[in-house]
């Protein structure tokens, strides 16, 4: 990554005087000479021993810096990466000129959780894939930080105590459930609800958020952050019921038939987690990466003196996958106390699904890597409890279909690693919970809800979106189903009134 | 949605009460061999599941015993009528299939006969005849025999220790019922994990079909964490969804244990401070009194 010594406040300040005056007028070559701006995080070696956020947000002086980076491009190829479409170079504009709350006003235009997608968004893979910038400079990481800007107004507007409830028409009598919590469902109620409709949100554990609150820890998104997303529905009037698990309390089809709901949002999300189907997966010290995950953030439990629900502080930890959940997973372990967090992973680093910031975060706190590896079976001792993971070495073969070169496992190459806790996060499969109970519900072989393009499943008056349509996917994608859901919802009461 | 509001509690032994709590909704829902998951603390407390072991569902109340074993049941044991469950999800887990078999044979084991006794009043209610067998290590420690008295057509009450009923396990008075002509049509045995382990060794010979209803480690219950997964018959199942009832001679039950034992460095502690935290707090009240 970057290695030169960071500019100092100074040195920004300097830098942004002798651009500012001609903002307008700057080539687009002296636009990509400008530094690309890094983030400014925890130390490693201090983040380590806490849970709170590692990356701290651009400074003022760095975002107007990176924003003056943007070349306005006429095509913008950004735009046509971010899944909701939000006007990115208007919204960096907006950066570059000062004018913050002009670019939170874009934003939102688009986006309802830009706090949370400024952090999670797997950005080198959406709106910063294609930046022209970053293609200039063959790298991108060196596009421009659109997802870091985004984080940066919306975080302004939060600390500026300027982010007002967004209005609520008056009340049309007409009553909405939305099923599940996450970025799908919020979404949901928020633009539901601004028709004036009621929106009773039902969650099954005891704090609404979904994934945002259980799975992805608080040194990556702050909970304030989601809990505020929360607090905010709240004071349009939207109903939050927890302890609520549609299809055991209430089966789906009493909502509509028994409760007078005129519509049901289904965002149950993708909350099955698989595992490998290997020798020894059973054994103690063996967790899916969601109750490993679940334990620690919901339940609190790196909070040993507080919380009643205990975890497993492991000192030799194994992480089985390369997403997101595995990077979580293994952080975690690391923030746990453990002396050693191994993440064993089938393919290459090139092929790892997490985002490439995680990555670096995780190597820098220590993690140790084994690519092209995967684990054959797990050995325990006479009361069950792991001791070592079996390793089977793997090469690159030929490409498959999809033009990726398919990992195949070398013979004979099988050797063992001491643990006494192992963490599988190879993903999550969609919750069946809801299916199983509503028959008359389509999905699909996988257990995915099915939907037309306006999220409307075979069930009349329920809709669905999210992780529980696409299979385990992102924060975005699930926003942006619960928008076209919510236009599709808001449509269907506008007809029915009008008849 | 309610208050879950504590409206009668009773001790019934020595570490075993029973609350009865205002939950309309869960009530109005819930079956045979459906659990709920509570917790005291939205912040901090722990998530623990325990058996609906009764319900009304017009008065919306539902029944649950417990023993205390470690922290969060003896402060679930700490409160008074008229206090809150600050959360309380449920039904769930699958319902128990009832079903006119014939007869059936249902075994409970200490603390097992309070999820075992809607079964049995289901499986009465079926059509079928219905033998209880109730056990526990001693006298003091038996619960609910009287209701189970009312539903059986025949009971057997064993304690270990021989202060009440027939001194022995209850897997002596089950081989016996196992070995009469007709045998059992079914046998349900609920308890601690080895006396299940141990009914579904007695009824195997004779290939009785058993039904044991499992106890695992929980955090949500419903199906996300995997944290309560056994192995039944070769295959990884969750007891929230796929159970937690199960067939007896498919369930590994040496694994079950050693996974129940997880945490128990943790647990043994968490008990531990309990009693310090009662017996200080006994010796406020003495101070108090003696004042
Ligand atoms: C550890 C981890 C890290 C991740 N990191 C990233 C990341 O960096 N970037 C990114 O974009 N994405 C990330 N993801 C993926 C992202 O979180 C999900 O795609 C997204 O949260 C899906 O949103 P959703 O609205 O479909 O539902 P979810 O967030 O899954 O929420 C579903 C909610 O529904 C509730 N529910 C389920 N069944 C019922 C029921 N029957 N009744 C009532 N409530 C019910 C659940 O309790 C849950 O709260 C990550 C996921 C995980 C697990
Ligand atoms: C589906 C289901 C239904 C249950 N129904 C009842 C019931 O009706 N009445 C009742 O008294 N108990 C029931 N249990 C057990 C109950 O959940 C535990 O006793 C409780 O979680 C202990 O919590 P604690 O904080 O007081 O003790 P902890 O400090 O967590 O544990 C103390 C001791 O209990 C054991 N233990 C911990 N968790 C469990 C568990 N989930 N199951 C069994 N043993 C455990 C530990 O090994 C330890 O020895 C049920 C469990 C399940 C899974
Ligand atoms: S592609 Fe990059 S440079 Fe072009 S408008 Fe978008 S952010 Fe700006
Ligand atoms: S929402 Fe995500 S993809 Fe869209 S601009 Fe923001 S960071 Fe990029
Ligand atoms: S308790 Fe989490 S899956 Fe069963």
């Amino acid at each position: 990554m970057n290695d030169k010594p960071e500019p100092s406040p100074e040195d920004n300040r300097r830098l942004l005087d002798t651009l500012l005056p001609r903002k307008d007028e700057l080539k687009a070559r002296e636009r990509i000479a400008i530094p690309a701006q890094p983030m400014p995080a925890q130390p490693a070696r201090e983040r380590v021993r806490n849970m709170s956020e590692v990356a701290l947000g651009y400074a003022h002086d760095q975002a107007r810096l990176e924003a003056l980076r943007c070349l306005q491009c006429k095509n913008a190829p950004c735009v046509k990466g971010c899944p909701v479409a939000i006007d990115i170079p208007a919204f960096v504009k907006a950066i570059a000129d000062g004018d913050t709350a002009d670019a939170i006003a874009i934003i939102k235009r688009n986006s309802l959780l830009p706090a949370i997608c400024g952090r999670v968004c797997p950005q080198e893979t959406q709106c910063q894939l294609d930046c022209t910038v970053g293609k200039s400079l063959k790298d991108v990481e060196l596009s421009v930080s659109i997802g870091r800007l985004e984080r940066f107004a919306a975080d302004w507007e939060r600390e500026s105590g300027r982010m007002l409830p967004p209005e609520v028409k008056p009340e049309t009598g007409r009553k909405v459930a939305v099923i599940g919590s996450g970025p799908a469902s919020l979404t949901v109620a928020a633009d539901v609800r601004r028709e004036g409709h009621a929106v009773t949100l039902f969650e099954a554990f005891h704090k609404p958020g979904g994934v945002m609150m259980y799975g992805i820890p608080e040194f990556r998104l702050p909970k304030a952050i989601v809990q505020l997303e929360i607090d905010t529905l709240k004071a349009m009037g939207v109903r939050i019921v927890t302890d609520y698990v549609v299809g055991r309390t209430r089966k789906l089809k009493d909502l509509l038939e028994r409760d007078g709901f005129d519509a049901v949002f289904v965002g149950t999300g993708a909350g099955l987690p698989k595992f490998m189907n290997i020798e020894g997966e059973n054994l103690v010290g063996v967790f899916s990466a969601n109750e490993y995950l679940t334990r620690s953030n919901l339940m609190r439990a790196y909070d040993e003196g507080a919380a009643d629900t205990p975890i497993r502080r492991g000192r030799h930890v194994a992480v089985l996958g390369g997403g997101n959940v595995a990077m979580d997973a293994a952080r975690t372990a690391v923030r746990l106390g453990a002396d050693e967090v191994h993440l064993i992973y089938r393919r290459t680093e090139k092929e790892m699904p997490a985002r490439i910031e995680e990555v670096a975060h995780a190597k820098e706190e220590g993690i140790r890597f084994h690519l092209l590896r995967n684990v054959k079976r797990i050995l325990g001792d006479e009361t069950g409890r792991v001791v070592s993971v079996e390793c089977l070495k793997y090469e690159l073969g030929p490409p498959d279909d999809s033009g990726r070169r398919r990992p195949v496992e070398i013979p004979n190459s099988e050797y063992v690693l001491p643990m006494d806790t192992v963490v599988v996060a190879i993903g999550n499969d969609s919750n069946p919970l809801i299916p199983q109970t509503t028959p008359e519900m389509e999905t699909n072989r996988w257990g995915n809800i099915v939907v037309n393009e306006n999220n409307r499943t075979s069930m009349p008056g329920v809709y669905a979106g999210g992780d529980i349509v696409l299979g385990a996917a992102t924060v975005i994608l699930a926003m942006g189903q619960g928008r076209q859901a919510a236009a599709a919802i808001n449509e269907q009461l506008r007809e029915e009134t009008k008849s | 949605m309610s208050d879950n509001r504590i409206i009668e509690k009773r001790q019934l032994a020595d570490e075993v009460c029973e609350i009865r709590v205002e939950a309309p909704l869960i009530a109005r829902e819930r079956q045979p061999g459906q659990f709920v998951i509570l917790q005291l603390d939205g912040e901090f407390g722990e998530r623990i599941p325990l058996t609906i072991a009764d319900a009304d569902p017009d008065a919306g109340w539902i029944l649950l015993v417990f023993q205390t074993v470690g922290h969060t049941t003896h402060r679930l044991a700490a409160l008074q009528e008229g206090d809150r469950i600050a959360h309380l999800l449920g039904p769930l887990g699958t319902p128990t299939h009832i079903e006119r078999f014939g007869s059936v044979v249902c075994v409970g084991g200490g603390i097992g006969v309070a999820p075992l006794h809607p079964i049995a009043k289901a499986m009465k209610a079926a059509g079928n005849r219905v033998t209880v067998v109730v056990g526990a290590r001693t006298r003091d420690l038996i619960v609910m025999e009287e209701p189970m008295r009312a539903i059986a057509d025949e009971f057997v009450l064993c304690t270990d220790d021989g202060s009440a009923g027939r001194k022995g396990l209850v897997t002596e008075p089950l081989a016996e019922i196992c070995a009469r002509a007709p045998k059992p049509d079914l046998a349900v045995a609920i308890g601690p994990p080895i006396m299940m382990k141990f009914c579904a060794e007695t009824t195997r010979p004779f290939a009785v079909p058993t039904v044991v209803s499992l106890n695992t480690i929980m955090v949500d219950g419903t199906g996300m964490c995997g944290g309560c997964r056994v192995t039944v018959g070769g295959r990884t199942r969750f007891v929230c969804v796929d159970g937690p009832e199960f067939d007896g001679h498919q369930v590994d039950f040496d694994n079950m244990m050693q996974r129940l034992n997880a945490y128990k460095d943790h647990e043994q502690a968490a008990h531990e401070r309990c009693h310090l935290d009662e017996a200080i707090a006994r010796k406020e009240r003495d101070h108090e009194r003696q004042a």
